[in-house]
């Protein structure tokens, strides 16, 4: 749950990078991470296994500027991928404010999205959230594969699979390249901020 | 979202200082359980990120918290890390808030889990 600091005069907004193993959830902080080098002041913290795959999560705080005077903080997460991590990922789902559901478009990898979506929507009815309520922004990763021969599910296909009953702003994306990370980014910091001024009216 | 007064954060502030940096620790830190900064103070001594600092903290007192569930507990209120010259105690002040102090081997760790305690009282009352 987002925190206002009255004193500070800051806002602290967590968005979280969910996702099914392997799909770009941390590649995606680790291009948000470069593009903003001098933005970002810190360093971006991963608690990885020894095979380099994420174990706890990828941490990274962003200051976006300021609104009406308030600095806003956002602290970008990612959540394990791994199907054996779940008690990992729902620790990392709590006060969560906004959502980004990085989903695979290779073929073989459908059932293990439909999979990560239906858990990520229990894990969050766990902290009492319900996933069609929380702003959320699926990401359709790994598009520049089409190029290499990989077969890949169209755009529609991702849709009726995932985004059917949510209805989210989507993104086809490529982490690795960058394209639509910073689209994908933006429009989930607006869908949360929005978000905020409703609850705070 | 959520957010308590000016006042409150003024008083936890206080609170903070008076009974904790007052003894010699080097950082008191209060965050909640989703990994925010509530209040921070040092005495000049503590050049880490916090907000890096306050999302490990948070995530490794869950991990400690679904850990004690596991063998029948109901929680591991205190955790304690003693390093070579700094060392870092947690202790959960409630469901929300989390009460980390990071300090040297100046402080007895005994005179702080007392001092603690007490404080942790206090930031109850101020928090509601």
């Amino acid at each position: 749950m987002g925190f206002i600091n009255v004193r500070k005069k800051e806002v602290q907004i967590k968005v979280v990078f969910y996702g099914p193993g392997r799909g770009g959830k941390t590649t995606n902080l680790e291009y948000i991470n470069e593009k903003f080098k001098e933005r970002i002041k810190t360093e971006m913290v991963s608690i990885k296994t020894h095979g380099d795959r994420t174990l706890f999560f990828d941490f990274l705080p962003v200051d976006i500027g300021k609104i009406h005077g308030f600095d806003i903080k956002i602290q970008l997460y990612t959540v394990p991928g791994q199907v054996k991590y779940n008690a990992t990922r729902k620790l990392v789902l709590k006060g969560v404010d906004g959502i980004v559901f990085v989903a695979d478009m290779q073929k073989e990898r459908r059932e293990s999205n439909l999979k990560a979506l239906e858990q990520m929507r229990e894990n969050l009815l766990s902290h009492n959230k319900d996933m069609l309520k929380i702003p959320l922004v699926m990401q359709y990763n790994k598009c520049d594969l089409k190029d290499e021969g990989v077969e890949l599910l169209s755009f529609e296909e991702m849709e009726q699979d995932l985004n059917q009953e949510l209805k989210a702003p989507t993104f086809e994306a490529s982490a690795l390249t960058g394209y639509n990370v910073v689209t994908t980014l933006k429009k989930i910091i607006s869908g949360t901020m929005i978000a905020f001024r409703k609850e705070l009216q | 979202m959520y957010g308590v007064s000016e006042e409150q954060l003024e008083k936890i502030d206080v609170v903070l200082t008076d009974e904790l940096l007052s003894l010699g620790v080097h950082c008191v830190i209060v965050i909640d359980t989703a990994g925010n900064t509530i209040s921070q103070l040092d005495r000049g001594q503590c050049a880490c990120d916090v907000a890096s600092f306050a999302a490990l903290a948070a995530g490794n007192f869950a991990a400690v918290d679904a850990m004690a569930k596991l063998v029948g507990e109901e929680e591991f209120s205190l955790h304690f890390h003693r390093g070579e010259s700094e060392s870092i105690h947690f202790s959960k002040v409630n469901d929300d808030l989390l009460l980390i102090t990071i300090f040297g081997n100046d402080v007895s760790l005994g005179f702080l889990r007392l001092k603690t305690a007490e404080v942790i009282e206090k930031i109850k009352e101020i928090w509601g």
